[in-house]
């Protein structure tokens, strides 16, 4: 059976008190974000595009509290430059990434910047730790959550499952 | 009447009590530094178009605490999706004001957007904010920030000038830990 891994991921950010949730919806994240607005110690909120987790995180850790990002992997693009806010500052912010653009993937429009993330990621000084499996995502998170130094989770297409255009 | 950056910003942070200040990159944040520089100022060196999103984030975390982000017209409207994100969060606390000099200051005063018409008020306005508006009263606007419930907006129009520079420190991880340690006491070394 499947571990659950989005109420373990839940569990760890529980555990480590995390406040805020920042994200822009994914498929593979769906179940983990409604268990962060079903959470009543928890404010997600939905941003319009991933740069904007970056300055929240910033602003979150300036009031005392942790968060973190959950986006697809399209959206690490997306917060390059804002980025550097979290080396220059010092932010402990864990982002949470499903990945696009790996071994099935059927819109290859999606290629270009998955293959790219982890590039990226570690250009910005992030550090990647990445989860093939369900069962490492939640302690790969919880480590994350106990380190100063922003760090990025990819968890592999194949733990999401391939996005299908046949119905 | 023509208006002043700098004594617009250092209008709005007089007898600011134990309010949190962020300003964006640029001019706003030399204009809170010449007004004052003191721990709970956060002023953005870099991350252009993220201070909405930095005042949200604060705001979220300290619902007591009254939350003002100062920035400028071509940084906000290098958010300006922030003021949709925050119109659905509508934080009470945080108040928003644009120093509108319908310039890019920093890099050649070369006009920006709001001197071709686009108005930022009316965009936080339809993005659900109280209060939206563009004013020259400042007194209107101190009480804004200190009492209204928010998130309210406000955009000044001033004069397009090139100033002294008034820097604030440099480094990034000195202007974080200073701010938290004002903001949270011993506590901000034991997270």
């Amino acid at each position: 059976m499947q571990p659950d891994w989005p109420q373990e991921v839940h569990r760890a950010l529980a555990t480590a008190r995390v406040r805020i949730v920042g994200y822009v919806p994914d498929a593979g994240h769906q179940r983990l974000i409604e268990l962060c607005q079903g959470d009543r110690e928890m404010r997600a909120v939905v941003l319009t595009t991933e740069e904007e987790g970056i300055g929240l995180a910033a602003g979150a850790w300036l009031g005392g509290e942790k968060s973190v990002l959950l986006m697809q992997s399209s959206g690490v693009g997306n917060v390059i430059n804002a980025a550097g806010l979290l080396k220059t500052c010092r932010i402990p912010l864990v982002m949470i990434v499903t990945m696009r653009g790996e071994a099935g993937e059927f819109n290859s429009w999606q290629v270009p910047m998955g293959e790219a993330t982890p590039a990226v990621l570690e250009a910005m000084d992030v550090r990647v730790r990445r989860a093939a499996r369900a069962d490492e995502i939640a302690p790969l998170v919880a480590d994350a959550l106990r380190q100063e130094q922003a760090t990025a989770v990819l968890i592999s297409q194949g733990v999401i499952g391939i996005k299908s255009f046949r119905q | 009447m023509t208006l002043h950056r700098r004594k617009v910003v250092k209008a709005l942070l007089s007898e600011r009590g134990d309010l949190l200040v962020v300003a964006g990159l640029g001019s706003t944040s030399w204009d809170i530094t010449a007004a004052g520089d003191t721990p709970l100022n956060f002023p953005l060196w870099g991350a252009m178009g993220q201070a909405a999103m930095v005042g949200l984030g604060l705001a979220l975390a300290q619902p007591k605490r009254r939350v003002l982000v100062i920035t400028g017209d071509g940084e906000m409207l290098m958010g300006m999706g922030s003021l949709a994100t925050i119109g659905v969060l509508q934080p009470s606390n945080l108040t928003l004001v644009v120093i509108d000099n319908e310039r890019y200051g920093e890099t050649g005063m070369q006009k920006t957007h709001t001197a071709h018409g686009v108005d930022l008020a009316g965009v936080a306005r339809a993005c659900g904010f109280k209060f939206s508006k563009t004013t020259s009263d400042l007194k209107r606007l101190r009480s804004m920030i200190h009492e209204s419930t928010g998130p309210n907006f406000a955009v000044v129009k001033v004069a397009a000038e090139k100033l002294p520079l008034v820097l604030p420190p440099l480094d990034g991880v000195a202007l974080k830990d200073r701010f938290r340690r004002a903001l949270l006491g011993p506590q901000a070394d034991l997270d």
